[in-house]
C-alpha cells in the first residue's frame, strides 16, 4: 500500500446533488442494503468501495432506477435528486435516467456504428432538430469521452471493432451525450488493463468538471487517485462515508481500516 | 497473515510418478474409452448418411418418372358435322357437344394416323384411341370452345398417352403383366411401338404435372400437383401473416415485459406442451371452431392455414423467446441507461439482434406447417379436389383446394401405380420446396448477420 499515492484532494462545500435517507433494498428476502444514508455533492467523485457482494453496486443501480428491472427488488427509503425524490410515482424512470447517466462495468457499445451509438440517447430524447446539431452533439460528446481524435475518421465503423479501452469510452460519451447531471459509473475499469485504465480514469477527473461523479470500484488505489468521497460498503451497510483522504489515512471504523489494510474482502 | 511463498515445514517430498514415456494402464484404460466413443460418433454419423442417401435415391429413382410424360402427337379434323351441325358457330350449341361427341373425330385422327404411317395393325378404331389418354376428349372440346372458328380444320395437337403406354415407355408395364391387363393389350402395345419408331409417339417433359391439377382415378397421366401447389402457398401466406406477428408479439410481451409469476409460468408450460401435441388435434379443432362454429368453407386454403397458424405459433414462440434470450442483457441496460423506454430498448436494440434467430425459427415453423397433413385430412383438404388454378386471391382463399402433402397421401393411396410414381414426384417438388425455405433461412441469417 506504500505505492499509493493519495491526491491532495480539495473538497469545497458544494451542493449536495443527492440525498439518499434510510434506503433499504429487498430482493425478494434478502436485504441487500439496510438503511443507507448518504449524501453525494455535485461535481464531486464519490467512489463507492467495499467487498464483493456488499451492495455497492445495488445502491448505485438505485440512484437510476435501473433495479426496476429486476421484479424482486424492492426499494424503500427515499432517494433525493436536487430535492425531488425519484422513486415519487410521478417519475418517470425514463427521464431520470436521461439526467442519471450510467456506465457499466463491462462496456457494453451497441452493435452499430460509433457514431449510432452516440446519437442514440440525443435522438430518443429529441435533442437534436437536425443533422448538424446531432453532428455537432456526437463530436462533443466524443470529445468529452476523450475518443474523438481516435474515430473521428472512422465515424461509421462499428463501436464494438474498438478495443476495450476505446469501447468503455465510447459508452461514457455515449452517456455524456444525453447531457446528464449525474454519471454512475459500476466498475468501468474492471474489464480493462492498466494504460486504458489511466486513461479513463484522467478522463473521469475532467467529466467532475461538469458532472456529479459516482464510482463503484473494486480497486481502492483507483477509489484514491480518482475521487473526493469515499463510501465503503460492508455487508449492505454504508459503514463510513468521508473525504478519500481521511477513509484511507484515518478512518474511524475498525472495518474500513482493516478493508483497506487489505485483512478483510 | 500467512506467507505463502514459503513452502510449509515438514512437506512429504513428492513421489516419483514413473515415466512419461510409458502410459499408465489407467490412461491405456481413458484413451481406449475415447477412441470407442469417437468410433462410436462416426458410426453413427455413417448410418444417417447411409440413410440419407437411400432415402434420396429412392425418391429420384422412383419420382423422376412423374416429370416425363408420354405424348402422341396428332392431326386432327375437327370435323363440323360432329361439332356444329347447324354450322352457326353457335358457341351454346359447341357447348352442347359433350366429350362422347368427340370420341368418333379421336378414333378418325387414329386411324388416318396409323394409315398415313403404313402400320398394319388389327385394332379396330376403338381400339386405336385406346392407346390415348381418356382426357383427351375434354382437352379437343376445351379447344374448339376457345377457338370455334378452327371447326372445319385439320389441326396438329400433342394428345397425352394412356397411363399403360407412359408405363410400357418407362418400364413400369410389360409385356408379361399386362396379360390379364383390361385396359391394354399386346397388339395395342405393338402399335406403341410403331407409333414410338415413326416418331409420332414420345417421351418429353411434362410441364402439366407441375402446373395441372388433380385427374380422376382412371387418368393418373392428367394428374398434375400444380393446383395443390397453390394451395399450400395461400395457406402459407395466411400461416406468414397471422402465425409471425403473433407469435413475435406474444414472445416480447412474455420475454421482456410480463411480469414474472404463476400466470406467466403456467403460460409458458402451456405453450411448451403445445408445441408437442399431435397435428390431427390442431385439425379436429380447426373443424370444431372454424367450421362448425364459425362456418367457415370447407376445404378452404384459409381454414387450412389457420389451423396451421394454431400448430406453427408454439414453435415461432418458442424460437423467438430463445432468440431474444440470448441478446446480452447488457445491450438492454446500455439501452435503458441512455433514458430509452422498454419498448425503445426492445424494438431499437434487442429485436434487430434476435431477427436472425426469430427468422430461422418462422421459416423452421412455416416448413414444418408445408408438410402437414393430418389437420388437413379433418377440414377436408384432402380428397379428390380437381379445381382449376384460383384466378383470384379472395378465390385462392377460399375456393376448394387440397395441399402438397394431402395430395401426395391421396395419390399414394389409389390403386393405380401411375399415381404411386406422382406420389413421388409430387415428394420431389416438396421437399424442393422445403430446401429452398431453408437456404432462404441462411441466406437471411448471414445478411442480417453481417451486419452487426
Amino acid at each position: 500500500m506504500n505505492d499509493m499515492t493519495l491526491m491532495d484532494n480539495t473538497v469545497d462545500t458544494q451542493n449536495i446533488k443527492i440525498a439518499a435517507k434510510d434506503v433499504n433494498v429487498f430482493y425478494g428476502d434478502t436485504h441487500a442494503i439496510k438503511d443507507v444514508n448518504v449524501e453525494i455533492e455535485d461535481n464531486t467523485v464519490t467512489a463507492f468501495i467495499g467487498p464483493s457482494g456488499c451492495g455497492k453496486s445495488t445502491f448505485l443501480r438505485c440512484l437510476n432506477r435501473m433495479n426496476d428491472t429486476i421484479g424482486t427488488c424492492k426499494v424503500t427509503g427515499d432517494i433525493l435528486l436536487d430535492g425531488e425524490d425519484i422513486y415519487d410515482k410521478r417519475v418517470d424512470p425514463v427521464q431520470l435516467r436521461a439526467k442519471v447517466g450510467m456506465v457499466f462495468q463491462k462496456p457494453n457499445p451497441f452493435p452499430k456504428s460509433i457514431y449510432d451509438n452516440v446519437a442514440y440517447g440525443p435522438r430518443i430524447h429529441g435533442l437534436a432538430r437536425n443533422k448538424a446539431e446531432l453532428d455537432e452533439i456526437v463530436e462533443k460528446s466524443l470529445r468529452r469521452g476523450a475518443i474523438w481524435d481516435e474515430v473521428k475518421d472512422r465515424l461509421d465503423a462499428p463501436g464494438t471493432g474498438l478495443s476495450g479501452g476505446q469501447q468503455q469510452r465510447l459508452c461514457i460519451a455515449r452517456a455524456v451525450a444525453t447531457e446528464p447531471e449525474v454519471l454512475l459509473m459500476d466498475e468501468p475499469c474492471s474489464a480493462l488493463d492498466p494504460i486504458a485504465t489511466a486513461q479513463v480514469e484522467e478522463l473521469i477527473d475532467e467529466l467532475r468538471a461538469s458532472y456529479s461523479v459516482v464510482i463503484v470500484t473494486h480497486s481502492m488505489q483507483q477509489a484514491a487517485r480518482v475521487s473526493q468521497k469515499t463510501a465503503f460498503f460492508h455487508l449492505g451497510n454504508l459503514v463510513e462515508f468521508g473525504p478519500t483522504g481521511q477513509i484511507f489515512t484515518n478512518p474511524e471504523d475498525p472495518r474500513t481500516e482493516s478493508y483497506i489494510t487489505g485483512r478483510i474482502g | 497473515m500467512t506467507d505463502l511463498s514459503q513452502s510449509p515445514a515438514g512437506a512429504a517430498p513428492r513421489k516419483h510418478g514413473g515415466s512419461l514415456l510409458q502410459q499408465t494402464p489407467r490412461t491405456r484404460k481413458r484413451n481406449a474409452a475415447e477412441a470407442r466413443f469417437r468410433g462410436y460418433g462416426i458410426a453413427a454419423i455413417t448410418a444417417g448418411l447411409v440413410m440419407l442417401l437411400v432415402l434420396v435415391t429412392t425418391i429420384v429413382s422412383k419420382g423422376t418418372g412423374a416429370f416425363q410424360q408420354t405424348f402422341v402427337t396428332l392431326n386432327v379434323e375437327l370435323l363440323e358435322s360432329k361439332l356444329d351441325k347447324k354450322g352457326n358457330r353457335n358457341i351454346e350449341d359447341i357447348k352442347k357437344v359433350t366429350t362422347f361427341g368427340y370420341a368418333p373425330i379421336i378414333k378418325g385422327a387414329m386411324e388416318a394416323t396409323v394409315e398415313e404411317l403404313g402400320i398394319e395393325t388389327s385394332l379396330k378404331a376403338k381400339e386405336l384411341a385406346g392407346v390415348l389418354s381418356k382426357d383427351v376428349a375434354a382437352q379437343l372440346r376445351d379447344y374448339v370452345i376457345a377457338n370455334p372458328d378452327q371447326i372445319g380444320q385439320t389441326v396438329e395437337f400433342r394428345f397425352l398417352a394412356s397411363s399403360r403406354v407412359d408405363g410400357y415407355l418407362k418400364g413400369r408395364v410389360t409385356r408379361d403383366s399386362i396379360v390379364n391387363d383390361k385396359n391394354i393389350s399386346a397388339e395395342q402395345l405393338d402399335l406403341v411401338d410403331a407409333l414410338a419408331a415413326a416418331g409420332v409417339l414420345e417421351k418429353t417433359f411434362n410441364l402439366d404435372f407441375i402446373t395441372g391439377a388433380d385427374a380422376s382415378d382412371a387418368r393418373p397421366e392428367a394428374a398434375g400437383i400444380g393446383v395443390s401447389m397453390l394451395g399450400s402457398l395461400f395457406m402459407m401466406f395466411v400461416v406468414l401473416a397471422l402465425a409471425l406477428p403473433i407469435g413475435v408479439a406474444a414472445s416480447i410481451y412474455l420475454e421482456e415485459f410480463a411480469p414474472q409469476n404463476w400466470l406467466t409460468d403456467m403460460i409458458e408450460v402451456n405453450i411448451s406442451n403445445l408445441a408437442a401435441v399431435p397435428s390431427i388435434v390442431f385439425g379436429i379443432l380447426g373443424l370444431a371452431v372454424f367450421i362448425n362454429y364459425m362456418h367457415l368453407p370447407t376445404s378452404a386454403p384459409l381454414v387450412g392455414g389457420l389451423v396451421l397458424t394454431l400448430m406453427t405459433l408454439p414453435t415461432i414462440i418458442i424460437s423467438t423467446r430463445a432468440s431474444l434470450k440470448s441478446v446480452p442483457p447488457s445491450i438492454r441496460d446500455a439501452a435503458l441507461g441512455v433514458g430509452a423506454s422498454k419498448m425503445q430498448a426492445v424494438f431499437h436494440h434487442v429485436l434487430p439482434l434476435a431477427a436472425p434467430g426469430i427468422l430461422t425459427g418462422t421459416i423452421i415453423g412455416l416448413a414444418q406447417a408445408l408438410g402437414e397433413t393430418a389437420p388437413l385430412l379433418l377440414i377436408g383438404m384432402v380428397g379428390f379436389i380437381a379445381s382449376n388454378a384460383p384466378e383470384t386471391i379472395a378465390d385462392g382463399l377460399l375456393a376448394p383446394n387440397s395441399a402438397m402433402p394431402a395430395q401426395i397421401y391421396e395419390w399414394a393411396k389409389r390403386a393405380d401405380p401411375a399415381f404411386y410414381e406422382r406420389a413421388w414426384g409430387g415428394i420431389i417438388i416438396l421437399l424442393l420446396f422445403l430446401v429452398t425455405m431453408n437456404t432462404l433461412a441462411v441466406i437471411l441469417r448471414r445478411r442480417f448477420e453481417r451486419r452487426w
